[in-house]
């Protein structure tokens, strides 16, 4: 697991099932307007629940609804895990 | 009870008669507006349990206590942003038009997120009532809901509702009276909007964080978990459905089971429709012998029209009213978005995007509906791919002549239970061939022409819920038959009468029709085909579905008579006329790459609004098509 600083690491570092806290949201222009409208903002818990059959995309628990982003995006989330 | 009889009766109002009320259906992807829109005007909306299945507006009429209203459906979106077409759509109508009253339909299980969008519309449109639908689930999953507090704190009515139950529609009709004549006032709650625009595109970032914000603060005065909120994280059966072992297998069983039941299924319904068909027309002929019917119209009535008519009813209709229904039950249940989520990486790969797979899906249905349904993906160049490579898809009017030629020449034409599983099998390597296609053309596309910038993949995946069994089947059949029948009758007949006159109208010493098939014939032959298959494919052009039809004709009119009731029989007349096992694989080959139904093609071009691109995607497979054919028959040729 690479993690940047202490406690932050980005979005498709998170360990399965382990929350998180968004930090910061860097994604690309054609992404970032749609995820903040599905409630992925900083400062809301996350959680990877589960992984595609080849890795890749995964879905992610947010606000009660689950949203499957793919790795290429979330590594521009950051989040500090919460146990 | 009283109040919905009266609205049934009063569906069938004139939609150009103009309403006294206008109201519109707004919310969040996939929290039920089409089911909460066919419980107020008593229509038949298709529904699915998946984000973007309602792509553009509908409306209903509808007579409540007098009063006419003319309900609007919006697509379902997370903003007011314009981010994709069908998102525009919604925009543009609550920003623009003139209403009376919005029904804002939210998911009561995700009542913090969907407030957001609730704020937004509010911040747009003062009249309306909020309809926390899903009610009944978010109860048992412990959600509880001040419905009083969350109604002040908006200043509008809030009404909980149960679509699928149709719990609270009538207390929802009334609130709806009573808004749009005034006598229940909404109020603009100011502290609500305070430092939003949501109409200003630059602050997006700072309006979703003030809307998140706000909607946080008013779920903590009015939402109460009674037990662990976070219950979707039991995901057991994604668990299953998306896992490394499973995930792929799963799928494919799933429809190859689909396939199989499809193909057993509609079996025995074909040989009784025949055998009826076949007795209704040897009466006729007697009738028509007995009132001294001249020959020619005998001809082109029986022996054209008919004929075609019952061959698209008897072959087509039994497994596409099997098809539909098991896979609309699919649909309500909520697998598609898992099909995207577990084949993305593949989509990814090709340059496309992982949504395309829910477009071919509905492809399967229909190409034309598969086009449209191109508008759910946001960025211009990956939804030209999915548009323009949907047509891989073998679509209603294709799958049945599918699998009557694998049932003839692959499965043995004695119909037992091995032979249906060879279908199923065979079935399922063609569609997955189909999507490797798909895949490979996408993936050109998306290196040569179509460059352009790719968005990005969010999806929603979307509780798995299970299906009102009865109702979606009773729905589809009867939707689907009517849609076979109707296109049997616009489309078959006057197709049917057409080749009789051809076949009939002689030049000379030969037919118009053979004068066709003979010019084809040559390049027919080139690519494993005949002269009448290739004409039988120009010729079904306004929709597939009269292909086979077609051929039968001419090859009937140039043989002497016979009857064709079960497959065995089409069989014989098939390899009387040459058809080999080369002619029957290069048939399927062409009839996936071929140019779109002429509906289809009308549908490209009016989503693309280019004749370019239009042009591009008819030709496109069917030089695919063709080429593939000369070097599959030719090295067939060789091994046989």
């Amino acid at each position: 697991m690479v993690k940047t600083m202490n406690d932050v690491c980005t979005l498709n570092n998170l360990p399965l099932y382990k929350s998180g806290l968004i930090l910061s949201i860097k994604c690309k222009d054609y992404l970032i307007n749609r995820i903040f409208d599905m409630g992925i903002l900083e400062n809301t818990m996350i959680k990877p629940l589960y992984r595609s059959p080849f890795g890749d995309p995964t879905a992610y628990l947010v606000k009660n609804t689950v949203i499957a982003l793919r790795e290429k995006d979330s590594k521009y989330i950051t989040v500090t895990p919460i146990n | 009870m009283f109040a919905r009889d009266l609205f049934r009766s009063s569906c069938s109002v004139n939609v150009q008669e103009s309403a006294d009320f206008k109201v519109a259906l707004a919310g969040n992807p996939n929290v039920g507006k089409s089911t909460i829109f066919n419980a107020l005007t008593g229509l038949k909306q298709h529904t699915g349990n998946w984000t973007g299945k309602t792509v553009e507006c509908s409306s209903g009429k509808a007579v409540i206590k007098d009063k006419c209203y003319l309900f609007t459906d919006l697509p379902g979106t997370y903003s007011m942003n314009d981010f994709s077409e069908e998102e525009e759509v919604t925009r543009n109508f609550l920003a623009t038009e003139k209403i009376d009253c919005v029904i804002i339909v939210v998911d009561s299980n995700i009542i913090e997120r969907n407030l957001s969008f609730v704020l937004e519309v509010l911040s747009l449109q003062k009249e309306a009532v909020l309809c926390l639908n899903l009610c009944d689930e978010a109860e048992k999953n412990g959600v509880n809901i001040d419905v009083d507090e969350l109604s002040l704190n908006l200043g509008i009515p809030v009404v909980c509702t149960c679509a699928t139950k149709k719990s609270g529609i009538n207390e929802l009709k009334n609130v709806l009276g009573k808004i749009c004549l005034g006598e229940t006032k909404c109020f603009r709650v100011e502290r609500n909007f305070t430092g939003i625009d949501v109409l200003d595109k630059e602050k997006h970032k700072l309006n979703s964080e003030m809307l998140a914000k706000k909607s946080k603060e008013i779920c903590e005065k009015t939402v109460s978990y009674n037990t662990d909120p976070k219950k979707r994280d039991n995901c057991s059966l994604d668990k299953i459905l998306t896992s490394k072992a499973l995930g792929i297998p799963v799928m494919l069983v799933l429809f190859a089971a689909l396939f199989w039941i499809t193909a057993v299924g509609a079996n025995y319904p074909s040989e009784w429709l025949s055998i009826l068909f076949n007795y209704i027309k040897d009466e006729l002929y007697i009738l028509f012998e007995m009132i001294a019917v001249p020959h020619f119209l005998t001809g082109i009535l029986i022996d054209g029209v008919y004929t075609t008519l019952t061959w698209v009813v008897s072959v087509m209709l039994p497994p596409m009213a099997i098809f539909f229904p098991l896979f609309s039950l699919i649909e309500d249940s909520g697998y598609l978005p898992r099909i995207a989520f577990n084949l993305d990486k593949f989509f990814a790969r090709c340059g496309a995007h992982g949504k395309q797979s829910l477009t071919m899906a509905m492809g399967i249905g229909c190409n034309a509906c598969g086009v449209t349904g191109c508008r759910i993906i946001e960025s211009p160049s990956e939804r030209l791919i999915a548009v323009v490579t949907n047509n891989f898809m073998p679509c209603n009017g294709r799958f049945p002549t599918l699998i009557a030629i694998i049932m003839m020449f692959f499965a043995g034409s004695a119909f037992g239970l091995i032979a249906s599983f060879k279908v199923a099998v065979i079935l399922l390597c063609i569609i997955v061939g189909c999507v490797l296609v798909t895949l490979g053309v996408s993936k050109l596309l998306s290196v040569t022409l179509l460059k352009g910038q790719k968005s990005g993949f969010a999806l929603e995946l979307p509780p798995y819920r299970k299906p009102q069994i009865l109702k979606t089947v009773i729905r589809s059949l009867l939707d689907r038959t009517i849609f076979v029948l109707g296109r049997a009758v616009i489309v078959a007949a006057p197709a049917g009468a057409i080749i009789w006159l051809t076949a009939n109208i002689y030049v000379g010493d030969s037919s118009v029709l053979s004068y066709c098939t003979n010019f084809l014939d040559p390049f027919g032959r080139m690519i494993g085909l005949d002269g009448v298959i290739v004409m039988a494919f120009i010729l079904g052009f306004p929709a597939n579905e009269i292909v086979v039809p077609i051929i039968i004709m001419s090859y009937m009119s140039s043989t002497t008579m016979m009857e064709y009731s079960s497959y065995e029989q089409l069989l014989e007349l098939l390899s009387a006329n040459g058809w080999t096992v080369i002619t029957a694989v290069c048939m399927i080959i062409m009839c996936i790459m071929h140019f779109p139904c002429s509906t289809s093609c009308l549908t490209i071009k009016k989503e693309t609004a280019s004749i370019k691109w239009t042009i591009f995607s008819a030709v496109m497979p069917t030089v695919m098509g063709i080429i593939l054919c000369f070097i599959v028959s030719n090295i067939m040729k060789i091994f046989i």
